[in-house]
């Protein structure tokens, strides 16, 4: 258990189909996927919606049962020690359970109740936690007068009562403010540097550079490309992007006199996204052609654009 | 590997019960008007009916009419209390506010959570129990001590009820679906001998209402609130005892299927 790099979570040909047992017509979110966490590790998941991100994780939490293949979480099998492994979880699911009939500080207590903690305990916890989230002076409200960063402070806090050591973390911050946002990771930034092992789904990219050591990216019931986010880009973008935003009437025109002008070239419906070496040099080319786009904007190749190539319509040239 | 209490899935069960007493500590008020309104209608149809039926026939001369109906509105408030808790309010949790998602990604297992809030329906049933026969005991309607059997008589009511009520929730669909629990529950308190004894029905009738779980608790009750013995409230406990054991089986299988998909 004291080795650093002991893998804590690993899934081997896991599948998930949602429909009755021996039931041809039921619908595989998972399909076969490996991959393996390592203590320590902040590993992101990424994927459109309907992608079996949430399907993975609620495997993993031990809360839905394994259709297929194995998946060992601290050295135990998830469907015989499913109890035993939930005590050493954190979970923040991706709707907000908070219970709303219980106020800020209640959801703790009672929440560590559930793990069979004493009452002595909790009080401590509770009061340390709170201050973790930023809470502290809410503790005695309702729920339903915290803000929706606020909420997701508390259910964070929440997850961390029994000190876990994996935190499955589900889209944390959907639906959330800039500024709620940037607290919500630094103080995941926090948890990770005290060790805890971070398990996290995103649609944001940029969340997924900010958090993650490494990460699967799904579509489709699958995994398609693994590996942390600068061996990603690496691998699966050129270095910078061109995006161009054309006027609605001359756009299909304009796209098609881009053609060949990029190694990649990836058509979103407000606008065209060109993977190249050297934008300025594209950009340059993009001119040349007599093509006269409303916006253009050099960038550096992101997740999104590793993203929108494994998981997007790509138009290959 | 540090000792973790997950062997023992029923004790936890009990920690339900800690979470409804801190939502009771801010909505205690919720649990007077439970007893509030076995007493009302005690007052309604026990004192204002009485007064024109006199006794009640074909039962011993020596019995008023209220106290013919306390036992039953006492038992039907046990049955209440009990379903309200495992249908209405747990429908709740489990549909829009998620209270059960977020409890069963702890060591908290469906059995216990069932367990639990069936605990509870018989902790809040106990303390409404108790107060109504306190009540009726002053006003000279039950007595002591033989009918401080009423107590654990409305606990195994509660039990019976709220298995079923937990049965009952995981057939439910939409919050419409609770018209139909009303069309069940409102004819059986009217008919389940609440209001008039057994045999003012033709025999084909009375065989209905014996089927009834309600006929059976208002059977026990009485026989303890009258201090008469006799078979009845033994096929009572044995007829309630199968019901709730029954009913709590299957209803355990079937959340098992909707809260872990």
């Amino acid at each position: 258990m004291s080795d650093v790099s002991a893998v804590l979570i690993e899934a081997r040909g896991l599948k998930k189909v949602y429909g009755r047992p021996g039931d041809k017509t039921g619908f595989t979110a998972v399909d076969g996927i490996d991959f393996q966490v390592r203590r320590g590790e902040a590993f992101g998941v990424l994927g459109a919606n309907g992608a079996g991100k949430s399907s993975t994780m609620r495997m993993i939490a031990c809360v839905s049962p394994v259709t297929e293949g194995s998946l060992r979480i601290l050295g135990w099998d998830t469907g015989r020690d499913g109890a035993r492994i939930r005590a050493r979880l954190g979970v923040v699911p991706q709707d907000d359970t908070i219970d709303s009939e219980l106020t800020v500080r209640e959801n703790l207590l009672i929440y560590g109740r559930y793990f069979g903690l004493s009452w002595k305990v909790l009080r401590e916890r509770s009061a340390r936690l709170l201050e973790f989230a930023r809470l502290t002076e809410k503790a005695g409200d309702a729920v339903a007068t915290l803000s929706g960063g606020m909420r997701r402070r508390l259910t964070i806090a929440r997850a961390l009562i029994n000190e876990p050591e994996i935190v499955l973390l589900d889209e944390p911050t959907t639906g959330l403010d800039p500024q709620a946002r940037h607290l919500l990771w630094e103080r995941l930034f926090q948890l990770k540097q005290d060790g805890v092992t971070l398990l996290l789904t995103t649609h944001y990219m940029d969340e997924a550079e900010q958090l993650c050591d490494r990460l699967v990216v799904m579509d489709a019931g699958k995994i398609v490309a693994e590996g942390t986010p600068a061996e990603l880009i690496a691998r699966h973008t050129l270095r910078e992007v061109l995006e161009l935003r054309f006027a609605p009437g001359e756009r299909q025109v304009m796209i098609e006199k881009c053609r060949g002008l990029a190694e990649r070239i990836e058509e979103l419906p407000d606008r065209l996204l060109l993977s190249t070496d050297n934008g300025e040099e594209t950009l340059s080319a993009v001119h040349r052609q007599g093509v006269q786009p409303l916006t253009a904007l050099v960038r550096r190749s992101s997740l999104e654009d590793v993203f929108l190539t494994l998981t997007g319509r790509s138009l290959l040239d | 590997m540090t000792a973790m209490p997950v062997g023992a899935p029923t004790g936890r069960a009990w920690t339900m019960v800690e979470r409804n007493l801190l939502i009771y500590r801010h909505t205690w008020p919720v649990l007077l008007a439970e007893i509030f309104e076995p007493m009302l209608y005690l007052v309604a149809f026990g004192v204002g009916v009485g007064l024109l039926v006199g006794d009640v026939p074909g039962l011993d001369a020596s019995i008023s009419y209220p106290r013919f109906v306390a036992p039953a509105l006492l038992a039907t408030a046990a049955m209440n209390g009990a379903m309200n808790e495992t249908t209405f309010n747990m429908y709740g949790k489990l549909t829009t506010d998620k209270t059960y998602e977020s409890i069963l990604t702890t060591p908290m297992s469906v059995r216990s959570v069932a367990l639990g809030e069936v605990l509870w329906a018989l902790v809040r049933g106990s303390v409404v129990a108790t107060v109504f026969l306190v009540v009726v005991s002053v006003f000279g309607l039950a007595e002591l001590p033989g009918a401080l059997l009423v107590v654990p008589g409305a606990l195994l009511i509660g039990f019976a009820f709220a298995a079923l009520g937990l049965l009952t929730v995981t057939f439910l669909r939409s919050w419409q679906d609770f018209q139909l629990i009303q069309l069940v529950m409102l004819p059986m308190f009217l008919f389940a001998t609440t209001f008039f004894p057994l045999d003012v029905y033709p025999r084909p009738v009375q065989v209905l209402v014996e089927v009834l779980p309600l006929y059976h608790s208002v059977e026990l009750i009485r026989a303890a609130f009258l201090g008469t013995g006799g078979a009845n409230p033994v096929v009572a406990v044995a007829y309630l005892a199968v019901l709730g054991t029954v009913a709590l089986a299957v209803a355990v299988r079937r959340l098992e299927n909707t809260l872990r998909p």
